[in-house]
């Protein structure tokens, strides 16, 4: 009791409310899906959520080849999205820092496609990729690029790019702003001083600008790590998996199995390795984080 | 005689590769712009058409009779339809969740981040990562655990279940914005208030509330976006018009072999200006606050 009333328990009495809320809406789910992903739970027999099983459900994801190909494509989506959107978004960021009349105008432009969640962004692409009626076949057979509609959405390989291709879209604005505002904080003098050394472009670019920037790519890959699982509302609606599994991620999946066949226990296991994999990767970004942020703090 | 020539020559040719460097720039600028513009632009211009024009062939690219009876149809207004979609309803709800997720997420949020700038204490560090990581489990890999949960205590299609919910989402992100905006704030300001007589509750409320105003508001906004925004959890965790949101909504216009492109495009366009009007009001402090929130530990 007095601990309580110690000025030592301030922050903690502060954080309180927040740390009960986590508890109760982040920690609790976790450990009852950990232990439903332990029992056949099916959704029409509630009975099956007290009847332990131990590692079934994830001894049959070893071997679920559904499971192990959304499981690969998962992981090739995300690291082809976000390599694609940090080498988009430095490009980006670059140009519009090279230009001095309009900057901010520009840079309120870039904010677009941030306003968009993902399920419109979804939408978007949906009806840009349609074959029929769509912008994309419409505007490549009015050029004369095409005389049959290509099938965006309808074949696998296309699908797949389509997908990456609405992912790059939506979120290579987020690295470009971040990185813009890094581009604009570099002080003007070690610039100045690796071209009066004699570097040429790339190597100012490679030496000075690069490390300068590290800090800024990786707050912009842990924010967008944060919310990569954001890409299931997309893929939701534009092909929800198909066509025939060929664009199944392990979220779509999981909301297949969990939802549709009510398979409840085996989704949860899917779902803890989904958990498990953002959780790594989050942590592997902040820990670079926090390192490059001591660096910062220790060179200024 | 020579050696002027060449010193004539050498500046304009510089001038002339300067000139032609900034047109590239300028075109590949104009470029992304179009990209990034005109999907958004096509839909906002499909919203207004009546659906003969979608449908047609050739593509009539801008709008030939501009209507607003994709936006009448889905609030059910047209007297033709006679059952429209509850649109209004999802609208409602979406604001109502929204908002107040906002409000107690900005309030709790905001303590937390106080402590984290203002106070040292054992655990913090392990504290906030475990904040941050909390953020990062996928939303339909927890809707699982929430739905069993949810149905158990009565809270499935409720808007008071997903205001909870999306508490959670909010704080830790709101926790790191805050954190940010408050080590931004000089100790100093306030320990002069309070040699003056301030406690330090009143300290607060007197001269770092006021001061860390703008990012609080960004941070609201922040965290009203992605309760706006959000599908994964809402999509399962709700059912009817109780509490359905306007994200799920938008899922009502896809049958299985049909879509109502032109509604859909109406919808898309009403939960896209809410956030158009906020993401232009703290654009700037949106920036600010992601990076020297984050960069300056």
């Amino acid at each position: 009791m007095n601990f309580l009333r110690s000025p030592r328990a301030i922050p903690y009495l502060l954080l309180l409310p927040a740390i009960l809320v986590i508890l109760a809406v982040i920690l609790l789910p976790l450990l009852v899906s950990l232990w439903s992903s332990l029992t056949p739970y099916v959704l029409t027999r509630p009975a099956s959520l007290y009847q332990f099983v131990g590692f079934r459900n994830y001894e049959r994801l070893w071997g679920n080849s559904d499971f192990w190909w959304a499981f690969l494509r998962t992981l090739v989506f995300v690291t082809v999205a976000l390599n694609l959107e940090m080498v988009l978004g430095l490009g980006l960021a670059m140009l519009v820092n090279q230009i001095t009349w309009g900057q901010r105008t520009i840079r309120t432009i870039m904010m677009f496609p941030m306003m968009f969640s993902p399920i419109l962004v979804g939408f978007l692409f949906k009806y840009l990729l349609n074959d029929s009626i769509g912008f994309v076949n419409n505007a490549l057979y009015s050029l004369g690029l095409i005389t049959d509609p290509v099938p965006w959405l309808v074949d696998g390989t296309l699908a797949n790019l389509s997908i990456i291709a609405a992912e790059v879209w939506m979120s290579t604005s987020v690295f470009a702003i971040l990185l813009l505002a890094g581009l604009m904080a570099i002080p003007a003098e070690p610039l100045e001083a690796a071209r009066v050394d004699g570097c040429n472009a790339w190597q100012v670019f490679r030496h000075v600008t690069l490390p300068f920037l590290m800090p800024f790519i990786y707050i912009a890959m842990t924010i967008r790590s944060l919310d990569v699982a954001r890409a299931y509302d997309m893929i939701r609606i534009m092909t929800n998996g198909g066509p025939a599994g060929r664009t199944e991620m392990l979220w779509t999946l999981i909301a297949r199995v969990g939802y549709q066949n009510s398979q409840m226990g085996s989704a949860n296991a899917m779902g803890y390795v989904s958990i498990l994999l953002s959780i790594i990767f989050t942590f592997y970004f902040y820990r670079k984080l926090a390192s490059a942020r001591a660096f910062m703090g220790g060179a200024q | 005689m020579t050696s002027v020539v060449t010193e004539l020559a050498v500046p304009r040719r510089r001038s002339n590769r300067k000139l032609r460097r900034r047109w590239l720039v300028w075109a590949g600028v104009i470029f992304a712009m179009i990209v990034l513009c005109l999907p958004g632009l096509w839909v906002v211009l499909t919203a207004f058409r009546p659906n003969v024009e979608v449908l047609a062939r050739p593509t009539i690219w801008l709008p030939q009779n501009p209507t607003l009876e994709n936006f009448l149809k889905i609030f059910g207004l047209l007297p033709q339809v006679q059952e429209g979609l509850p649109v209004g309803q999802y609208f409602l709800n979406s604001l109502v969740i929204s908002v107040t997720s906002t409000v107690v997420a900005v309030l709790i949020g905001m303590a937390g981040g106080y402590a984290f700038a203002r106070f040292r204490f054992p655990g913090k560090s392990t504290l906030f990562i475990a904040f941050m990581l909390s953020r990062s489990v996928p939303g339909v890999a927890l809707s699982l655990p929430l739905f069993i949960l949810w149905s158990r205590v009565g809270l499935i299609d409720t808007p008071l279940g997903l205001i909870i919910v999306y508490l959670a989402i909010n704080i830790p992100f709101t926790i790191w914005l805050t954190d940010g905006f408050f080590r931004q704030i000089p100790v100093e300001l306030s320990e002069a208030a309070m040699i003056d007589g301030c406690s330090r509750w009143q300290a607060f409320w007197r001269v770092e509330f006021p001061l860390a105003k703008s990012g609080l508001a960004s941070a609201a906004i922040f965290a009203f976006l992605t309760s706006w925004n959000e599908y994964a959890l809402a999509s399962q965790l709700t059912r009817t018009t109780a509490s359905k949101t306007m994200p799920v909504g938008l899922m009502d216009f896809t049958a299985q072999f049909t879509v109502d492109w032109t509604g859909m495009s109406a919808m898309a366009v009403l939960i896209i200006i809410p956030a158009l009007i906020l993401t232009f009001i703290v654009q700037k402090h949106l920036i600010a606050g992601l990076t020297f929130g984050g960069v300056k530990g």
